[in-house]
């Protein structure tokens, strides 16, 4: 018996190495935060548009359908990086686009867009970043994915790369069309 | 000289380096009390950018945006408890740099209390059957003499060879 006392520290620890060696080892990026935002309604705020031609975002707009909004910037490398993906999906119809410009001048972001493409089908201004700090955003692009009823249920961090996009947010769009409500 | 010049050099370590504000003077609220809460509040909030910086010290821009609300927010008269509750509904837990007491913190706050208990017990356990060892039954009187004979013999084979020793 006090032969096994003896092991205990050595079976803590290695408890205690497991625990902290999981995440790091399924290759998970410890700086990327959950979000508090999951399971509760997208944030009310009405949002003008940022094109004249193309509508704004208002509460009513993010119900009756599963959606993608996606946090956008012009002076933002990574949403760059991420952009020819959402024109792919833009075009494929599989889900529909809406964007937020975060903190954007509004010349600055209509350009960009004239240059690399428009693949959303709404497009709010978020000019001094309130409503991300309502959505909880911390940085952009950030792609969330928001169901039928307008509540929010996936939050992807940074740039969307393919295999997320097809691995990972497309399976929750799925699920969600299929749920009633 | 050059113990001075340490003493010297050791002094001017200690003396207080002020750091730059991140809070931008237009930031500031006229109102001194409603300011120091918002620097008091600011501290225990996380820049979600930097992530080991309060929004008190970070140069971000969403630090910035944070700091701005909670400004806001205590200018309109909210109390602390509302403006925390309302950054943690967007941000998580994660947001507050002291987590509150909560079933799920529990352990982060009595656990290292637990660990001490269990060493205090430890410890008592230890020195009481040491105690309980010096205390051992004392000997009784044939117990005593053989040990008186023992004690003996042992210093007359001790003198025994003590003897050789000597003479060589």
């Amino acid at each position: 018996m006090s032969r096994l006392l003896y092991l205990l520290p050595l079976i803590l620890f290695l408890g205690a190495a497991g625990y902290f060696a999981a995440p790091i080892l399924q290759g998970k990026d410890p700086s990327t935060l959950p979000s508090a935002m999951i399971n509760k309604p997208a944030p009310a705020r009405d949002l003008p548009a940022l094109i004249a031609s193309k509508p704004g975002i208002d509460p009513a707009s993010l119900a009756g359908d599963v959606r993608l909004v996606n946090f956008f910037a012009s002076w933002c490398g990574p949403c760059r990086v991420e952009h020819p993906l959402l024109m792919e999906i833009a075009e494929s119809n599989a889900v529909p686009l809406y964007g937020i410009n975060y903190k954007d001048a509004p010349g600055a972001a209509v350009n960009w867009l004239a240059q690399l493409g428009d693949p959303f089908q709404r497009i709010g201004r978020d000019g001094d970043g309130r409503a991300a700090i309502e959505w909880g955003v911390y940085g952009v692009p950030e792609t969330y994915v928001v169901d039928k009823a307008g509540r929010i249920q996936y939050r992807h961090v940074g740039p969307l790369s393919r295999e997320d996009y097809q691995e990972v947010i497309l399976p929750i769009v799925e699920r969600l069309r299929e749920a009633n409500g | 000289m050059k113990r001075l010049l340490t003493i010297l050099t050791l002094l001017l370590m200690l003396t207080p380096v002020a750091t730059p504000l991140a809070v931008e003077p237009e930031e500031i609220l006229s109102d001194p009390g409603l300011e120091a809460r918002a620097r008091a509040l600011s501290k225990n909030i996380r820049c979600l950018v930097c992530q080991n910086q309060s929004i008190d010290d970070s140069n971000a821009s969403l630090a910035r945006d944070l700091r701005v609300i909670v400004r806001e927010r205590l200018v309109a008269g909210e109390t602390d408890e509302a403006i925390l509750d309302y950054l943690v509904s967007r941000y998580g837990e994660f947001v507050l740099l002291k987590p509150r007491v909560t079933a799920a913190t529990y352990a982060l706050w009595y656990g290292p209390w637990v660990v001490l208990a269990f060493g205090a017990l430890g410890a008592a356990l230890f020195l009481s059957r040491r105690r309980n060892v010096e205390r051992a039954a004392p000997l009784d009187d044939a117990e005593a003499a053989r040990v008186a004979d023992l004690l003996r013999e042992a210093d007359a084979d001790q003198g025994q060879h003590r003897d050789p020793e000597a003479r060589s």
